[in-house]
């Protein structure tokens, strides 16, 4: 067993730091939040141009063939800066799916420009009855001539807004809820047909809800086979979730500091607050929490692009669970132990609390993991 | 012993439902069970309605426009606005200052402060907490200096909540900075137009506008405006905490939001089902509905000795700490209710009187928000943390 990085690992682990740290102060997120991009253009550009948005691509594209512990160091570093571009949608979901998936023509084509930043992806998978369950596609898909025809609406699509191309699940065959007779295909946003509802999320990220009425694509717009897609796009959630999970680690690590720093600088009763042995043993459970947080990311990560099996799922669903738990423990006790301060838009810790607390409702909440869990639990 | 309401208990309740059914503005009510946020005139609409009826300030003596209410009538009466869906009275004047200026203050304040509290003429606002003294209350710095017949005020507030709407505030100031802690303190009904006051937008996590920040610079008020006696303020502070802690469990909000957890949750579905049905959520549901039975139980347990003759002291820290946290674990599951519908952070829907088309249900605009809003249950107050430290120094002796 080695939990050392390579040399080569900490190098991208430096280099994410560095540059989150000189793009990313507090502020500067609030305006890049507050932008009607939603998020830094210029910073997105330095991704590409240091090979971060390459990192999980193959060395024949221009990537870096990097796995999930590379991808892992990096979202740690841009959860530690609540950084708001695409990433994980883009480089590791969509990138991912497409990746996976896509035709000789499709990966010639997109992979690069994926790799290279200048094209974005979003994956538009949840409906709004769905809560979290891929198989609950309602979304219908037609063949025509020459291709098909999308109908149906997709919910909360973070990064919707600014993507190049979406990625939309919609059933070819079956009844709502079969795990059969599911496909993807590669939408352009702005086709006839498409429309979308584009809103901020309550963690400073921006999603549209998108609406697909008669939709006209082409046969070459399908990802995959068809009625098929169900295995992949659980596979590619679960990288994303692997991902996920170490972004909420960066925040969860900075929201612990932030805290801990505050124990030891606010005086209430002639002392630190940190003093008071409630509160030091309420920031030890946190640290704690945020310890098992980082076991769990690093499990999910080094089996994120294993072979697809049980153990991977059951494993994902685990590091899921065990992060939003802790994800959440954090940031209310975080908030608890600032007092009033912690609770006002001004202090970078509230915004750390509420992506923490986010995590939850992307990709299944702890109770949706919790769920696929004890399904997979070895009895014997 | 008899764990049910008297047949004079039921009756009253029943008049209070009556009320509540004939008198309770629709839109006001239809605002308060969505989360909306109330606007000043809600408040001041639903405030001359509870006036008319005599039944704004129970607390009160009767001969001050008050009721004759024991703990579990006012009790009740909570309950059932919640369950109707009435805005939370504004504490500030009439549960808050009032009962001090009644029992410390002047017959010249009680005549001029009270009928202006129930005509709507003055709002209140609470100037305690400063950037410096939160839960170490004692230790505020704002200063007033005696000159003829002024006090000159000088320092800062913060948190204050809803002090955009005041023209008033109470304040604990310091009259005395050589005198030890709790001592040298003073309690000053501060109009907020006197020159020299500024107040400035605290903007909360969910985007809210609650809090502000009141800053004091060499303001005047005029020295009958102390309550009680100089550098006896503290005495003022305390027992206004007492009446501040008594309310803050809950209950019946607690209650009527529970009921709005159980509605949702048949209407969002899960895997084809409504997610109530999800045996998972439901347990969670059903474990948050015990813990809200006990707290209730508690409650009426409290008030029942409280009405044989007792106040109920250190108790009430008990039921704010379990109160203020089944009501957060109640907002934490109507979170989870509406999924990814969560992260949407829509303003517009969660504007007054909104009535474009709604991205999702009517009511999951403002969930996440709120549960974020209602972290404060738990630091204001009087912290948790600060009520378990009174519950182990006074009834534990710790
Ligand atoms: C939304 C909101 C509205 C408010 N409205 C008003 C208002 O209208 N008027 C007003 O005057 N004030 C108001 N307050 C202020 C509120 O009363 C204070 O926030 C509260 O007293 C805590 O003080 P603090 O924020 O300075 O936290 P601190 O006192 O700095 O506390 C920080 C942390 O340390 C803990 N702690 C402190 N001392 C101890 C101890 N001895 N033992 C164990 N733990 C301890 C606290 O529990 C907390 O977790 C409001 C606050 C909020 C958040």
């Amino acid at each position: 067993m080695d939990f050392k990085l390579t040399e080569e690992q900490q190098m991208l682990q430096d280099t994410a730091a560095r540059l989150v740290r000189d793009a990313y102060p507090f502020e500067q997120r609030e305006k890049f939040s507050e932008s009607e991009l939603g998020f830094s253009a210029e910073f997105w550009g330095q991704l590409g141009e240091l090979g971060l948005t390459a990192v999980p691509f193959s060395e024949d594209i221009g990537g870096f063939g990097g796995g999930g512990v590379e991808t892992m160091l990096v979202m740690t570093e841009l959860g530690r800066g609540l950084t708001l571009e695409p990433y994980l949608q883009s480089v590791i979901y969509g990138g991912g799916l497409l990746n996976q998936l896509g035709g000789d023509a499709q990966k010639e084509d997109l992979l690069p420009q994926v790799a290279a930043g200048s094209l974005q992806l979003a994956v538009a998978f949840d409906e709004p009855q769905s809560h979290y369950n891929l198989h609950d596609v309602q979304a219908k898909a037609e063949a025509v001539d020459g291709g098909y025809r999308l109908s149906g609406r997709k919910a909360v699509v973070i990064g919707g807004h600014s993507a190049g191309k979406i990625i939309v699940s919609a059933r070819t065959s079956g009844d709502s809820r079969d795990e059969t007779g599911i496909s993807l295909f590669l939408i352009d946003p702005n086709a006839q047909g498409v429309s979308r509802r584009v809103y901020p999320t309550i963690d400073g990220r921006k999603g549209c809800d998108l609406f697909l009425d008669n939709v006209q694509v082409g046969a070459d717009a399908l990802l995959g086979e068809i009625g098929n897609a169900l295995p992949a796009m659980r596979y590619q959630q679960g990288r994303a979730i692997a991902a996920q999970c170490a972004d909420a680690l960066g925040s969860m690590d900075e929201a612990c500091k932030l805290t801990l720093d505050y124990l030891k600088t606010r005086k209430q009763f002639g002392v630190p607050i940190g003093k008071f042995q409630v509160l030091q043993h309420r920031m030890v459970d946190m640290q704690t929490e945020l310890e098992q947080a980082t076991s769990m990311a690093i499990l999910a990560a080094t089996f994120a692009d294993g072979e697809d099996n049980d153990e991977r799922s059951r494993i994902i669903a685990a590091a899921k669970y065990i992060c939003a738990r802790a994800a959440r423990k954090v940031a209310e006790e975080a908030i608890q132990l600032h007092g009033g301060i912690g609770m006002t838009w001004e202090y970078n810790l509230a915004h750390h609390a509420k992506r923490l607390v986010m995590i939850a409702h992307q990709f299944g909440d702890d109770d949706h993991h919790l769920k696929a869990y004890a399904k997979l639990m070895q009895v014997a | 012993m008899n764990v049910n309401y008297t047949a004079e208990e039921l009756a009253f309740r029943d008049e209070v439902r009556a009320f509540l059914k004939s008198e309770l503005p629709a839109d006001i009510a239809a605002k308060v069970k969505l989360g909306k946020h109330m606007s000043k005139q809600d408040h001041e609409r639903w405030q001359q309605i509870l006036v008319k009826r005599g039944w704004y300030a129970p607390g009160w003596p009767v001969e001050l426009g008050g009721t004759t209410w024991g703990p579990v009538e006012k009790h009740i009466f909570d309950e059932e606005c919640s369950a109707f869906g009435a805005p939370r009275t504004v504490p500030f004047g009439v549960n808050m200052v009032a009962p001090v200026i009644i029992k410390f203050g002047t017959q010249q304040q009680i005549d001029h402060y009270l009928p202006r509290i129930l005509s709507g003429e003055d709002w209140w606002c609470q100037g305690y907490s400063e950037p410096g003294a939160g839960s170490d209350l004692a230790s505020l710095k704002t200063r007033a200096v005696r000159d003829g017949d002024h006090y000159v005020v000088n320092g800062q507030k913060t948190w204050t909540t809803l002090g955009q709407h005041a023209n008033m505030i109470f304040c604990l100031v310091r009259t005395d900075p050589e005198a030890q802690q709790q001592r040298g303190i003073s309690f000053l009904l501060i109009d907020m137009k006197s020159p020299g006051i500024s107040v400035r937008p605290i903007i909360t996590l969910d985007g809210d506008h609650e809090v502000n920040e009141v800053f004091f610079d060499n303001v005047r008020v005029p020295v009958e405006n102390l309550v009680g006696e100089e550098n006896q303020g503290w005495t003022c502070a305390k027992y206004l905490l007492t009446h501040e802690r008594t309310g803050l469990a809950g209950i019946g909000s607690s209650k009527a939001v529970l009921a709005h957890l159980k509605r949702i949750a048949m209407k969002e579905v899960c895997d084809g089902k409504p997610m109530l049905e999800d045996p998972l959520f439901r347990a969670q549901v059903a474990e948050v509905e015990m813990q809200l039975m006990a707290i209730e139980m508690s409650t009426l347990r409290i008030l029942a000795a409280a009405k044989e003759g007792g106040v109920p002291g250190a108790e009430s820290s008990i039921l704010k700490v379990k109160g203020t946290e089944i009501r957060q674990a109640i907002t934490h599951l109507l979170r989870k209710v509406i999924g990814p519908y969560a992260l949407p952070f829509l303003e517009e829907e969660m504007q007054l009187g909104y009535d474009g088309e709604l991205l999702h249900a009517d009511y999951s605009a403002s969930l996440a928000g709120d549960y974020f809003n209602m972290r404060k249950l738990s630091i204001f107050g009087g912290s948790n943390e600060i009520q378990k430290n009174i519950v182990s120094k006074m009834i534990l002796e710790l």
